[in-house]
């Protein structure tokens, strides 16, 4: 290794690019790789990684989420950092992995727990770069606080400082942490319901007169662009990464 | 019936939908409060803990509120279930002769649907709370355990009112307010029967404490010559004095006020020389289910305040109302409760009637984490039957162990939180649940905890949802999604191809 090659130094961060983002959402997997190495760290990313469990926690099946939860342990155990771009699948592993898991599995859970973080949250509290150079100059952005990231990580700044550092404009909703109807199975089981949250998050969007509608969950975004696609109402529905990737120099 | 199927009716009901928009209104102003309170957590946790200190030791609990109540003269029945209570206050009511009962509101009397079994043996029921009367007349049940009519427009109120008052009432909420004042005085002053429920019932002194806004608590523990309580014994605390840290976190979550307009205390029956309060009271000691709670994740709900501020919070009801849920209690706290007090025999779909947003979990003033007990619940109820979660860290009641006894009160806040609890999956001897139930999430695991084996599963899903458009507009099997969205192909490439493409070039 050669200690005067400042990438050698560099801190090292594995991406867990969660299922939804690996195959329905791929640029925002690149665009949090741009935005790491722009803070300043190298990317790894585990091959072997596949998905958090949550789909079967949140069913009724703990046994299948542990399978997972295990999977996920033994993946990202020998990193030192790991980061997502999602508030809900962090949120699997910091809260749930240590209740799902028992025994030495919950101990190693516990530890890969600690050093999981968000995007957001990772840039902005762990590595202390809201400002990575980025430049937002269109028109004025709202932010849908996606709610695992907003109340069981404790999210909602890191977002806003994030854009506000590159200088954009934010208006927020009415109530910008007012649920979006995804809730994984929720929004196939209980699709009326799903379906009229999805509207009043639209019309909230729609009456700030942003530009466009920026998340932190791929999950809640496909659900909201994809009602979209069919009612017509309220801005462009953004992931934070790509947004402010596509804002960097 | 599910939530799900009575959903689509409750969203096209104008008047319902109109209404709801009052609960988000009150949950925006109670959730501004408790932010905008510097010291909420530590009252939050101060009340929580005191709340759950009966929980270390139930029955002893029990033990002492009996012989509180008894030693200051009220006559106490201990029933195990709801069909008990129920026949036990008709037994009294039988007994007394009573021919007309004024009630205070209480969700325990709902719970063991006592006004029916009143009114079976030919005694009028007259409800005292104002929404509650509105509810008793539109011959429904409460939609809201603070505000139970709150489904209703002023003017379905003028509607129902017009036709006892003989005339047409004008939409007005004082003018249908005295309407109802006078004809429920007429009431109150006739009444032989007054039926309470209980916010709290307190161990060391024995009082039975009542939270009203329009004193109707008041009424129906002065007036009437014999009271019956009704109360769960999730409603004991340990001191009297421990309701200084309850009770104002119950008005401000349930009405956003920092203090209640009526607070009624009854220690006992009339004494000589008082001029007021029943001649007789007796209590009755709910389980319901209760104690089957103790020693599981559950047992946070006995810590439950009944402020009502859960179902302001959350997003599924404000949209459906209460009714949707077809249950006595609605909403995040009626979803955890209704399987476990039923014994696992009604609102069994409720638990999934969620996004789990958590925005209950966050506003409870008591800390509990509604939002993590429905995930449990959906594991739970795989199996049928009552919900029989996996008991850990606490002996339940009655059971072996250590007698329960007036030993000494443990502190309050030792007890690791509920979250704490482990959840029986991996670990195969906690797992309650035979290796079937799950099957599909079990084969999925395996499959997706094998890379290859998951990559294979995502080239096969871009197989059956390739679009030219990049978005699917049908797609049989995807549930309920392509109803109402479009549902996006997955990506070709995916993000793997796009990663080890570009480790490639460099
Ligand atoms: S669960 Fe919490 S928020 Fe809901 S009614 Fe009970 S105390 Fe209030």
């Amino acid at each position: 290794m050669d200690l005067n090659d400042p990438a050698a130094v560099r801190p090292q961060v594995a991406l867990f690019v969660t299922c939804t983002v690996d195959s329905v959402a791929p640029k925002v997997g690149t665009a949090t790789v741009r935005l790491l190495e722009a803070a300043g760290v190298e990317v790894v990313v585990p091959a072997a990684q596949t998905c958090c469990g949550q789909p079967a926690a949140n069913s009724g099946a703990p046994e299948a989420a542990a399978v997972l939860a295990r999977h996920f342990v033994e993946v990202f155990e020998p990193y030192e950092t790991i980061v997502s771009p999602s508030g809900s699948c962090v949120a699997m592993v910091r809260h749930w992995y240590p209740r799902l898991l028992s025994g030495s599995w919950r101990t190693r859970a516990e530890a890969v727990a600690e050093r999981t973080h968000e995007l957001t949250a990772y840039l902005v509290d762990v590595a202390g770069r809201a400002d990575l150079g980025a430049v937002i100059d269109g028109g004025p952005l709202t932010v849908h606080d996606s709610c695992h990231g907003l109340r069981v990580l404790g999210l909602g700044h890191a977002a806003r400082e994030l854009l506000g550092a590159a200088g954009a404009k934010i208006v927020e909703m009415d109530d910008p942490e007012a649920c979006c109807g995804f809730g994984g199975t929720f929004a196939l089981k209980h699709t009326a319901v799903s379906t009229a949250m999805a509207d009043a998050k639209l019309r909230d969007s729609a009456a700030t007169g942003a530009a466009c509608m920026v998340g932190g969950d791929a999950g809640c975004l496909v659900h909201l662009e994809g009602r979209q696609r069919r009612c017509g109402i309220g801005p462009a529905v953004r992931h934070i990464a790509e947004v402010l990737a596509e804002a960097l120099p | 019936m599910t939530l799900a199927a009575r959903a689509p009716a409750a969203l096209a009901d104008e008047h319902l939908q109109q209404a709801l928009g009052r609960i988000t209104d009150r949950y925006r102003l109670v959730r501004a409060r408790a932010r905008e309170t510097p010291d909420t957590d530590d009252r939050k946790h101060r009340a929580g803990a005191l709340r759950r200190e009966i929980l270390a030791d139930l029955d002893g609990w029990i033990d002492r509120v009996t012989s509180s109540l008894e030693r200051v003269g009220a006559v106490v029945h201990r029933c195990a279930t709801a069909a008990d209570a129920a026949e036990t206050v008709v037994a009294i009511a039988r007994a007394e002769g009573s021919r007309l009962a004024v009630k205070s509101k209480s969700m325990a009397t709902e719970e063991i649907h006592l006004n029916a079994a009143l009114e079976a043996i030919g005694v009028e029921v007259i409800e005292g709370d104002l929404g509650e009367y509105i509810v008793q007349i539109a011959g429904e049940r409460p939609s809201h355990i603070i505000t139970p009519a709150i489904h209703k427009t002023l003017g379905q109120v003028a509607d129902l009112f017009s036709p006892l008052a003989g005339h047409t009432l004008p939409v007005e909420r004082e003018a249908l307010c005295a309407f109802a004042r006078d004809h429920l005085r007429t009431k109150f002053l006739n009444a032989d029967l007054g039926i309470t429920g209980a916010n709290f019932v307190a161990a060391d002194t024995g009082t039975i404490v009542l939270v009203t806004n329009e004193g109707n608590g008041r009424m129906a523990t002065t007036v009437p010559r014999v009271q019956v309580s009704v109360v769960p014994i999730d409603k004991i605390v340990p001191r009297l004095a421990d309701l200084g840290a309850i009770l104002p976190l119950l008005t401000e979550h349930a009405t956003n006020q920092s203090i209640t307009a009526y607070l009624s205390m009854t220690t006992g029956p009339r004494r000589a020389g008082e001029i007021d309060g029943p001649e007789v009271l007796h209590v009755v000691l709910l389980d319901g289910h209760r104690r089957d709670l103790v020693g599981t994740p559950y047992e946070e709900m006995l810590a439950c305040i009944r402020c009502g501020a859960c179902l302001n919070a959350c997003p599924v009801y404000a949209k459906v109302g209460g009714h949707a849920y077809d249950s006595v209690y609605p909403g995040p706290m009626g979803s955890v409760l209704t399987p476990l007090l039923s014994g696992g025999t009604e609102g069994r779909d409720l638990p999934f009637a969620s996004s789990l947003c958590g925005a209950c979990t966050e506003i409870c003033p008591v800390g509990i984490p509604l939002a993590d007990l429905l995930v449990r619940l959906r594991a739970d109820l795989r199996t049928p039957g009552p919900v029989v979660p996996a008991r850990v860290g606490r002996t339940p009641p009655g059971r072996a162990g250590p007698q329960a006894g007036p030993g000494p009160v443990s502190s309050p806040g030792t007890r690791p939180p509920a979250a704490g609890f482990p959840w029986p999956g991996a670990d195969a001897a906690l797992s309650r649940q035979p290796w079937y139930r799950s099957l599909g999430w079990s084969i999925w695991a395996r499959v997706w905890s094998r890379p290859r084996l998951y990559r294979a599963t995502l080239a096969l899903g871009r197989l059956v949802t390739r679009r030219r458009s990049g978005w699917c507009r049908r797609l049989p099997g995807s549930g309920g999604w392509t109803a109402t969205r479009d549902l996006p192909s997955l990506a070709q490439p995916g993000f793997r191809r796009l990663w080890t493409d570009r480790e490639h070039r460099r």
